[in-house]
């Protein structure tokens, strides 16, 4: 554990010593500090100190981390079993009540159909959660493949991937998505598109970032050395030690999927009636915002939670130097 | 400035000029190659052959994609961008007339906000891990991380409904005196204000505490400078590119929450002729708005970068 325990590398054949014989473990001092160094944060920062080397680290969360991971599964769970639980389209028994206060059968009030709330933001969640997922997943990987690519590609492969990329962010993201949705309508399958294809950009330039740091460590070289092919080096070499802020970097992304599909469809551009995600809940029912009402409140204070909740869980994430950049 | 950073400066605006046309290509190949023949859902399915290719001739579509993209970039360079197809009115004109207010939302916003957010920000920094820095920076987060449209509901809920203060719609005529239009501007002002803000404050913040934790700040404490000085003359000075390009970036959001005010408040500005555009899918306004807002973004991005590069002293004194 010479290379382990000692942040300046002295020696590279004790390093290519340490590399060949064993396979390295991912959560060690060996592997943050370097990360560490990329991201400009010392490794006690990252809750790493010599005494926990050989020692998986465990997420030391916090409380407000432990919040943020509670109202996440929540809303999970929401957006998975939610439809199953709740029938929207049963016969509220009773009188038909527009924008209804919130009573003990309607938790949420009613909305500006006479709808119950409740049953319209559970609904909602499954959009509002579940289709940025998949977005900011889809983003994220294809950020990650492209840009393991063009670390270990050439000069040339690198070079035209990060600039067309960097062509893409020149367009605002809102910007973009309005332009998609002029061109080929708004779709749920559309939208994720868009989202993903709006934010693969940021993923890749941080991924890259991050790589080309790992790309240069002596047991990469190593590993080139020994014969390792392309894809293992991607997969096997790189891709281990840049998970942990890419992860952080993956909630932060989630958070403006969130917020752009949301604001979409606060605009009347994303989800299509009579489908509705969270943003479409409170363009629907903006008509009882003089009254305060909580059909309006509702899937705003819902929007708000779900992105509190992801932020908390990031800023509280032992790797948190991964934050900022977008 | 010597000829080091002039010749950086000009590569990062060569650089910028290059991703525009780049942009245009991009916009102009969604909006117009991507989605297929736009005659033909002009006219529906049971167009006959010959009417479909009287107005793909007259809408100039019978020519490759490459030629009507060079025809339509020089058509925007000249000001002449065709015609809207919603209206039949020039889009310059269109535009020409919504143009002004929303320049005068983003200017009143920006003049508002950067004092603001600068003091708050260094403020913030100097008093870092006391009560006022985490309230504000907490208040920052908050503001960050929930849309743009609800911080406008709230304030419309307070401030309109709530309190009776100022008017929830924002329109502005061309005889209304002075103070009514600012009455009327106060509440997207307002909004776009707490976005930008909040922005610009976590930039700035961090920014000057990252001077604030430079070795030689620890030799002007040593040297026992007042706080005032060593914030004001030593750590200040250093941190304006930081400050600057934090300015420049925080100011490009402004855009995206534009988006949004501008279609809440019902305010006639060139966001709000967008996203009607992009509901009715009249193209040839989406394409111009888009390079519009584009070519803004871009002038921003590279101001921050300028603004880098003027003041790092290791380039300066090189």
């Amino acid at each position: 554990m010479y290379a382990a325990s000692s942040p300046i590398r002295v020696c590279v054949t004790a390093d290519a010593l340490n590399a060949m014989q064993e396979p390295r473990p991912v959560s060690t001092t060996t592997n943050t500090t370097p990360l560490a160094s990329a991201t400009g944060v010392s490794p006690a920062a990252l809750g790493t100190t010599d005494k926990s080397c050989g020692r998986p680290r465990r997420p030391r969360l916090g409380i407000s981390g432990w919040i943020g991971c509670v109202i996440l599964l929540g809303w999970l769970l929401a957006a998975i079993f939610g439809p199953i639980l709740i029938n929207p389209d049963a016969p509220a028994s009773g009188e038909f009540q527009v924008f209804g206060p919130v009573s003990a059968q309607h938790w949420l009030g009613t909305d500006y159909l006479g709808r119950d709330m409740l049953a319209r933001v559970l609904l909602g969640a499954r959009y509002t959660v579940c289709l940025a997922l998949v977005s900011t997943l889809c983003a994220s990987g294809i950020g990650i493949t492209l840009a393991l690519l063009a670390t270990v590609s050439g000069r040339w492969i690198d070079a035209c991937l990060s600039r067309g990329l960097d062509t893409l962010t020149a367009i605002p993201s809102k910007m973009f998505a309005l332009i998609m949705v002029a061109a080929f309508g708004s779709s749920v399958w559309m939208l994720a598109i868009t989202a993903a294809i709006i934010y693969v950009p940021g993923a890749y330039r941080i991924a890259r970032s991050l790589a080309v740091n790992i790309n240069a460590m002596d047991y990469v070289t190593v590993a080139r050395t020994r014969g390792e092919g392309t894809a293992y080096i991607m997969r096997q070499e790189i891709l281990p030690n840049i998970v942990g802020p890419m992860l952080a970097d993956l909630g932060l992304r989630f958070v403006y999927v969130v917020l752009l599909l949301a604001s979409l469809s606060f605009l009347g551009l994303g989800i299509q009636p009579p489908e509705a995600d969270w943003g479409s809940l409170v363009r629907e029912n903006i008509g009882a915002l003089s009254e305060g009402s909580m059909a309006v409140v509702a899937p705003a204070l819902a929007i708000a939670s779900l992105t509190m909740a992801v932020n908390l869980v990031i800023d509280n994430l032992p790797g948190r130097s991964a934050r900022g950049g977008k | 400035m010597n000829l080091f950073i002039l010749r950086l400066l000009a590569r990062r605006v060569g650089l910028a000029l290059i991703s525009l046309l780049a942009v245009s290509a991009i916009v102009f190949a969604i909006t117009a190659v991507l989605p297929g023949d736009a005659a033909q859902e002009q006219l529906g399915q049971d167009a006959t052959p010959e009417a479909l290719a009287a107005l793909r001739s007259q809408m100039g579509l019978d020519v490759p994609a490459p030629v009507r993209y060079a025809h339509w970039l020089g058509g925007l360079l000249t000001g002449d961008a065709g015609e809207s197809l919603a209206t039949h009115m020039p889009v310059s004109e269109a535009i020409g007339s919504r143009l002004p207010n929303s320049l005068l939302l983003a200017g009143l916003t920006a003049l508002i906000s950067v004092p603001v957010a600068l003091g708050l920000g260094i403020l913030a920094a100097v008093y870092r891990g006391t009560w006022f820095d985490r309230g504000v920076s907490l208040g920052a987060v908050a503001v960050v991380s929930v849309p743009e449209f609800l911080v406008a509901t709230l304030a419309v809920l307070l401030f309109a409904v709530q309190l009776r203060w100022l008017p929830a719609l924002a329109y502005v005529g061309n005889d209304e005196s002075w103070d009514k239009v600012l009455r009327s501007l106060a509440m997207p002002v307002l909004t776009l204000c707490c976005v930008i803000v909040a922005q610009m404050l976590r930039m700035t913040r961090a920014a000057v505490i990252d001077q604030l934790q430079a070795p030689y700040i620890e030799m002007v404490r040593l040297k026992g400078a007042s706080s005032t000085r060593l914030v004001l003359f030593h750590a200040l000075p250093n941190a304006i590119g930081p400050i600057a390009n934090a300015v420049a970036l925080s100011l490009s959001y402004l855009l995206g929450g534009v988006i949004i005010i501008e279609t809440i408040f019902n305010y006639p500005g060139i966001a709000k002729l967008m996203v009607d555009s992009v509901a009715q899918r009249d193209m040839p306004v989406v394409q111009v708005c888009a390079m519009i807002f584009c070519a803004t973004y871009l002038t921003l991005v590279t101001l921050a970068d300028v603004c880098g590069i003027v003041a790092n002293p290791r380039l300066r004194y090189r």
